[in-house]
């Protein structure tokens, strides 16, 4: 914050300060990776179990147990393995044992242990779904939650306050999946308002929309419920503040007085809060995915982790984490739009 | 005229007896003031879970354009509730937090605005009469630049475009002296220090040419060589514009050279209200003189102490029987008897134009402020 000079956020700071963060965003995409990888082939073998082993499966013999190994690199030390999985996410990598060579275009993420497709195309399936699922189900609950906390703070003990509290406490104490599954009961089987199996946008937006139209409602809902909350209680604060009673002193409408002035202040703690929750929302995009069965990151992760595939576990981590950083570099840039006494830097 | 002396009591609220500091009696009842404002029997009460909050009770007063009239009182004394009332920002804002119950009458050239429809006060608002808060920190929107602040106050009360507005702001800026005015005007309000923070919102405040203009506590916030200047300036602009200042203020130093009139204010009442010189010279009321007794000055011997005015300010829910005053008064025992815990003192003419609320005779307090206080002083 500085105090006397005309400051200004110019094109010139906004860029050196994008890269600064993206470098830092890589640092820590970096540490994300290693960490994952020693916790999914390096602690397995201390327990005793070997990453090999998972990959051939129940058919073992130690022939093609060692020939896995050679192939997939597993004798090596770890940091060389290491090594090779992230020079293969910029080059590619080769996997041969002997007279068996099969090659992986960049950016690999290996091959997953069960289906033994490569990884990549699976993640990139797998991550417009959930970024529909995220984007969407994101502007509804914003804009849904902060709309209810609005009129929950401006008709403040009325019935319609006590409704949308009351509605915002079930929200947040109701679990996904007992929202989303009571929503399929009654909307899909009962009703059959909505069918079908998810389809890509580019596809068929009709039915993009329709078979993400409950999983989005059903996790808005959850979110939706805080941000009523808080928008109701920053709401009441500011409507206290003093320049709440200039802006009534210059003659301004009631209505320009709380949609300008006081609406303005309320987004910074809900653009707070929606920095925390971008990074949880994929733990909400789980069970969502899982409840409707939509192809996205994080049923992909379920599955991966009860099937125990390694490099697909690591490539969605990896994905997951480089969503939250990106989320959070946006979120951090948005404030510094809307309260100007934040300075990037 | 001893009659229109007498503000209402609580009782009588319906029955207004408005008292003049012209000496012009005035009919009783909601006849048209002539003044250019003038309250009558103003009461902002707020009821709140521990009682009803007599902030202001019973407050009346007059003011022509071209006049400072200097509020002084405690915090709590309804100073500032005083002004809100004047504004109409009590009863604005339905969303906000008061619930405030504003009764008697604000004539303000020549209407009526506690009985007046909102929206025609809230047109006044900002265009008749402006504001000056006391922390331009906080009253100040933070995150829109002090230029768009100017501009949207302009525009409020005038149909212009953009352009004409900002030019506007520029020039007030500068009229209030912000160097660079151009450049500041995209200024944050942060950005600027605590003094231009002031002049900015002083622009805010007379960029329509209010007629009358309220400053609470415009210095307070500041450290005392800004103070000066911020007086200067309000006064300088006073004159340019002929408009009628009302300064609320707790420092009596601050209207020592701003106003005309002065009225003490004491739980939620005036206790005292004459022209300056009087009221600084004579004053009536020992509350005044409790106050010009804690007023720090240069002249004073350092081995003399100030004078506090022992206590403190009573609670508005439950204002003491009698005079509100007559817990912190050392001459509550002076009058006979126990009037002064029982019944409560009206506003007495003492001279003409000035007023005190007060069961000390006249004598008490000519002995009292010649030989006891005016030598302390």
């Amino acid at each position: 914050m500085t105090r006397g000079a005309p400051a200004a956020t110019g094109p010139r700071t906004v860029l050196a300060y994008v890269i600064r963060r993206l470098f830092a965003v890589v640092m820590m995409l970096l540490v994300v990776t290693l960490t994952t990888f020693v916790i999914f082939f390096v602690l397995p073998k201390w327990a005793g179990q070997d990453p090999a082993l998972l990959f051939v499966g129940k058919q073992t013999d130690a022939a093609s147990i060692q020939g896995i190994r050679e192939k997939l690199g597993l004798a090596d030390p770890v940091l060389v393995q290491f090594w090779h999985f992230v020079q293969a996410l910029f080059v590619g990598r080769e996997y041969s044992s002997g007279t068996d060579v099969t090659q992986c275009a960049a950016p690999c993420f290996g091959y997953s242990f069960r289906t033994e497709q490569e990884v990549w195309p699976q993640l990139t399936d797998a991550l417009p779904v959930t970024l529909s699922l995220a984007a969407g189900a994101c502007l509804l609950w914003v804009v849904g939650g902060v709309a209810a906390g609005v009129v929950s703070a401006l008709r403040r003990g009325t019935i319609w306050d006590r409704a949308a509290m009351s509605i915002a406490l079930a929200g947040v104490s109701l679990p996904i999946y007992f929202t989303g599954l009571l929503s399929l009961a009654i909307f899909s089987f009962k009703l059959g308002w909505i069918e079908g199996e998810f389809a890509s946008f580019s596809d068929d937006p009709a039915q993009w929309f329709q078979s993400l139209l409950l999983p989005w409602i059903t996790l808005a809902f959850l979110y939706a419920a805080m941000y009523a909350r808080l928008t109701r209680a920053s709401m009441l604060e500011i409507l206290g503040e003093d320049y709440i009673r200039t802006a009534r002193a210059k003659g301004l409408t009631e209505r320009v007085v709380i949609s300008k002035h006081a609406m303005r202040s309320t987004w910074t703690p809900v653009l707070t809060l929606l920095g925390l929750d971008l990074g949880a929302l994929l733990g909400g995009a789980i069970l969502t995915e899982s409840t409707y069965n939509l192809p996205g990151l994080g049923r992909l992760a379920v599955d991966a982790i009860a099937q125990k595939d390694l490099p697909v576990i690591l490539g969605v981590t990896l994905i997951a984490a480089i969503f939250i950083c990106v989320a959070n570099l946006l979120v951090d840039m948005l404030y510094a739009v809307i309260d100007p006494r934040v300075r990037l830097g | 005229m001893t009659d229109f002396d007498k503000p209402a009591t609580a009782a009588s609220a319906a029955e207004t007896v408005p008292d003049t500091t012209v000496g012009v009696p005035q009919a009783v009842g909601s006849a048209p003031s002539t003044s250019f404002l003038e309250v009558r029997d103003l009461r902002v009460h707020f009821p709140t879970d521990d009682g009803l909050v007599k902030s202001v009770d019973g407050l009346s007063f007059q003011l022509e354009k071209g006049q400072t009239l200097g509020i002084v009182g405690e915090s709590g004394s309804g100073k500032s509730v005083t002004s809100l009332g004047i504004m109409g920002l009590h009863t604005t804002g339905q969303y906000g937090r008061s619930k405030a119950r504003v009764t008697g009458e604000i004539w303000f050239d020549g209407q009526e605005l506690l009985g007046a429809d909102p929206d025609e006060v809230r047109k006044l608002r900002g265009r008749e009469m402006a504001m000056i808060f006391q922390d331009p920190l906080s009253a100040m929107h933070p995150y829109y630049t002090v230029g768009k602040q100017i501009v949207e106050a302009y525009r409020v009360h005038h149909n212009v475009d953009k352009k004409v507005a900002r030019k506007r702001a520029i020039e007030m800026l500068d009229l209030v002296g912000i160097p660079q005015p151009d450049k500041r005007v995209d200024s944050y309000p942060h950005e600027f220090s605590g003094g231009m923070r002031q002049r900015a919102m002083i622009a805010m405040s007379l960029v329509n040419n209010p007629n009358l203009l309220i400053a609470d506590e415009p210095t307070t916030a500041l450290d005392v060589t800004v103070q000066a200047q911020i007086l200067d300036l309000i006064r300088d602009l006073q004159k340019e514009f002929g408009s009628a200042v009302i300064m609320i203020t707790h420092d009596l130093g601050v209207v020592a050279e701003m106003a005309d009139q002065l009225l003490v204010m004491y739980g939620g009442r005036c206790v005292e209200r004459g022209s300056a010189e009087e009221v600084f010279y004579q004053p009536q009321h020992p509350y005044t003189w409790g106050l010009l007794g804690s007023m720090p000055r240069i002249d004073r011997e350092q081995t003399e102490r100030l004078i506090p005015v022992k206590g403190s300010p009573p609670s508005l829910i439950n204002i003491p029987d009698g005079c509100a005053f007559n817990p912190r008064c050392p001459y509550a025992d002076v009058p006979k008897g126990n009037v002064t815990r029982t019944v409560r003192p009206e506003l007495q003419q003492v001279s003409s134009g000035h007023y005190s609320a007060c069961h000390l005779s006249a004598e008490q307090r000519t002995r009292i402020w010649t030989e006891e206080i005016a030598p302390k002083l």
